[in-house]
């Protein structure tokens, strides 16, 4: 039995075991060496992805006394949570070279935060939730202070973490009011309980989910508790900025799901209207502030809240179809995050961060792929056609009208038009202004492969969408 | 027996205090810090008396780890408030402005 139980949570013990040895090869190298680290961390993420995928379509299993559960939406999410993570890497791998990031100290943070967001997806039980939540919190923190001379980073830092202790104090209060209703920890009875409550014992169950989802929207990003948001992806080394940026956002989906869709699916509508709230503030606040902006991690940021929004609209419609479109946008997301921060990683070198949009300028005449490629992932952040951001959007907006919520999917092509503008002046100031510095780039051959990749993925995406929509429809049915 | 609602309206003032004091807090970083651990330990009253009124361990145990991850989450937030300390001579709420926009 027990062994059954660990062959399933075989991924989380190769992630565990990978960061413990890359912190003890950190600690007994005589002489600091950048690539070990870095090679075990990624060969270990290769082989828990072939594990996770080899128990794809395995069905459903809860196993650890309830806490832990192996169904195909965390093996979907965790799949995407090591292919980001393990992009990032390459992308920052010279990156925190150059800056003297404590690499071995980098990659294991890496690592427990990925392991934090792997239990985060297959939560059964709130108090696994809770710890998997913090143990991503928690590494988060320490990575974005990791610039130890920059005052900014540590300011960050700072910032993050009140909002982050804030947010997981309301989340834990919103918890400590359901236990006490349902008198349970596990999600599915949880959900049973509140199927038979009588909606006159319902207040207090509503109060407590009102705490839910502040916490759930701190972490998420929505507005209005976006204002960590901006503030940390300025602040924060790009690096930590980039992986920030996407596989949280995956895991958050995903905590989002278990939380609203399977442990609370009794109080839907009280829920439905917190998240038409939210949604429709994190959509204007994010595209409108974003133009103002003329740092790029900043506007990136700000775009982040909007998307945060779509992500939103997505879960409020309530159902498959719905769910199925957000965990689309979610995912497609995370890849035109990790290409735009990627870019900006490559663009930087030692002693100069491509961070203003002004340093963008006349990249077409100094490097015409990498132009290209941020040309290919502006137009999907923006949802033009043919690129991948087009078609999620599309499947969001699509799955609010048939919910008839007529006005949000108008208020929503609103703000995307306007949210183009300002992924339009990047590509503007790409293509037809001189460049400041008419040096060439240089970026190490992989990081221009994985660029390339990334930046084509999401034209591939968006011509041929079916199959990752048809994965994103079947794990959720 | 003290009924449940008082150890609730406890946990809730408790709770609201600590939330008072982030939001309302002008001065001290280090007062933040305390009024981030007054709140965990608001939801702790609330699951021991729910756990203690349901009759059930479970909540006691979630207190458990509550507990632990407050004083993982501490350390940390004292590290970077030391490291905030070194790189700015002050641990002062109203100079956190380099960032803004």
């Amino acid at each position: 039995m027990l062994d059954f139980e660990l062959r399933t949570i075989m991924p989380e013990i190769v992630i565990l075991t990978t960061a413990c040895l890359v912190l003890m090869v950190d600690v007994f190298m005589r002489v600091r060496q950048h690539n070990l680290p870095y090679r075990l961390t990624q060969i270990g993420l290769l082989f828990a992805a072939v594990l996770t995928f080899k128990s794809f379509g395995l069905g459903t299993e809860i196993i650890l006394s309830g806490a832990f559960i192996s169904d195909d939406l965390s093996h979907l999410l965790k799949l995407f949570i090591y292919l980001t993570t393990f992009v990032v890497l390459i992308y920052s791998h010279a990156y925190i070279r150059v800056r003297q990031i404590l690499w071995g100290e980098y990659y294991c943070l890496t690592l427990f935060a990925v392991l934090g967001m792997m239990l985060l997806v297959s939560a059964q039980n709130i108090l696994t939730l809770y710890l998997g939540l913090e143990l991503l919190s928690l590494s988060l923190y320490a990575m974005v202070a990791m610039r130890r001379d920059s005052q900014m980073a540590s300011e960050a830092a700072m910032k993050y973490f009140v909002m982050g202790a804030l947010a997981s104090g309301m989340l834990l209060y919103g918890f400590s009011l359901l236990y006490g209703i349902t008198g349970t920890l596990d999600i599915s009875t949880m959900a049973q309980v509140i199927a038979s409550t009588p909606i006159t014992d319902q207040l207090v169950l509503i109060f407590g989910l009102v705490f839910v989802v502040v916490g759930l929207a701190f972490k998420l990003g929505a507005a209005p508790f976006h204002m960590w948001i901006p503030d940390v992806y300025q602040g924060a080394p790009t690096s930590v900025v980039a992986f920030l940026s996407t596989a949280p956002k995956v895991a958050a989906f995903g905590m989002a799901i278990r939380l609203l869709v399977q442990a609370l699916p009794a109080l839907h509508p009280q829920w439905i209207d917190l998240l038409i709230v939210l949604a429709v503030l994190s959509i204007a606040i994010g595209n409108v502030v974003a133009i103002a902006q003329a740092n790029i991690k900043r506007m990136l940021a700000y775009s982040t809240i909007s998307h945060v929004g779509f992500l939103l609209l997505g879960l409020l419609a309530g159902n498959a179809a719905g769910y199925s479109a957000a965990l689309f946008y979610v995912l497609t997301y995370s890849i035109m995050s990790l290409g735009a921060f990627g870019m900006v990683i490559l663009l930087s070198k030692q002693g100069f961060e491509a961070e203003n949009i002004d340093d963008f300028k006349g990249l077409n005449a100094r490097s015409p792929w990498l132009a290209f490629i941020m040309l290919l992932l502006m137009f999907s952040l923006a949802g033009v056609p043919p690129t991948v951001g087009f078609y999620a959007k599309l499947a969001v907006i699509e799955a609010v009208l048939a919910v008839d919520h007529l006005v949000l999917a108008l208020i929503a092509v609103f703000f995307a038009i306007i949210g183009a503008f300002y992924y339009l002046r990047v590509v503007k100031v790409m293509y037809f202004e001189a460049p400041e510095d008419a040096s060439p780039i240089t970026v190490s051959g992989g990081s221009r492969f994985a660029i390339s990749l990334n930046g084509l993925a999401v034209l591939v995406l968006g011509i041929f969408p079916g199959a990752l929509l048809a994965v994103c429809l079947a794990v959720l049915a | 027996m003290v009924p449940l609602s008082h150890f609730l309206l406890l946990g809730a003032v408790l709770f609201s205090l600590g939330v008072a004091g982030i939001v309302l807090n002008r001065r001290n970083i280090i007062v933040l810090l305390m009024c981030v651990e007054l709140m965990l330990l608001a939801v702790n009253t609330n699951f021991i008396a729910f756990s203690r009124y349901l009759d059930d361990v479970a909540g006691q145990i979630f207190v458990f780890f509550i507990l632990t991850v407050a004083a993982a989450e501490a350390a940390i937030g004292l590290a970077i408030l030391v490291l905030l300390f070194r790189n700015r001579g002050t641990i002062d709420v109203a100079v956190m402005d380099e960032l803004k926009g």
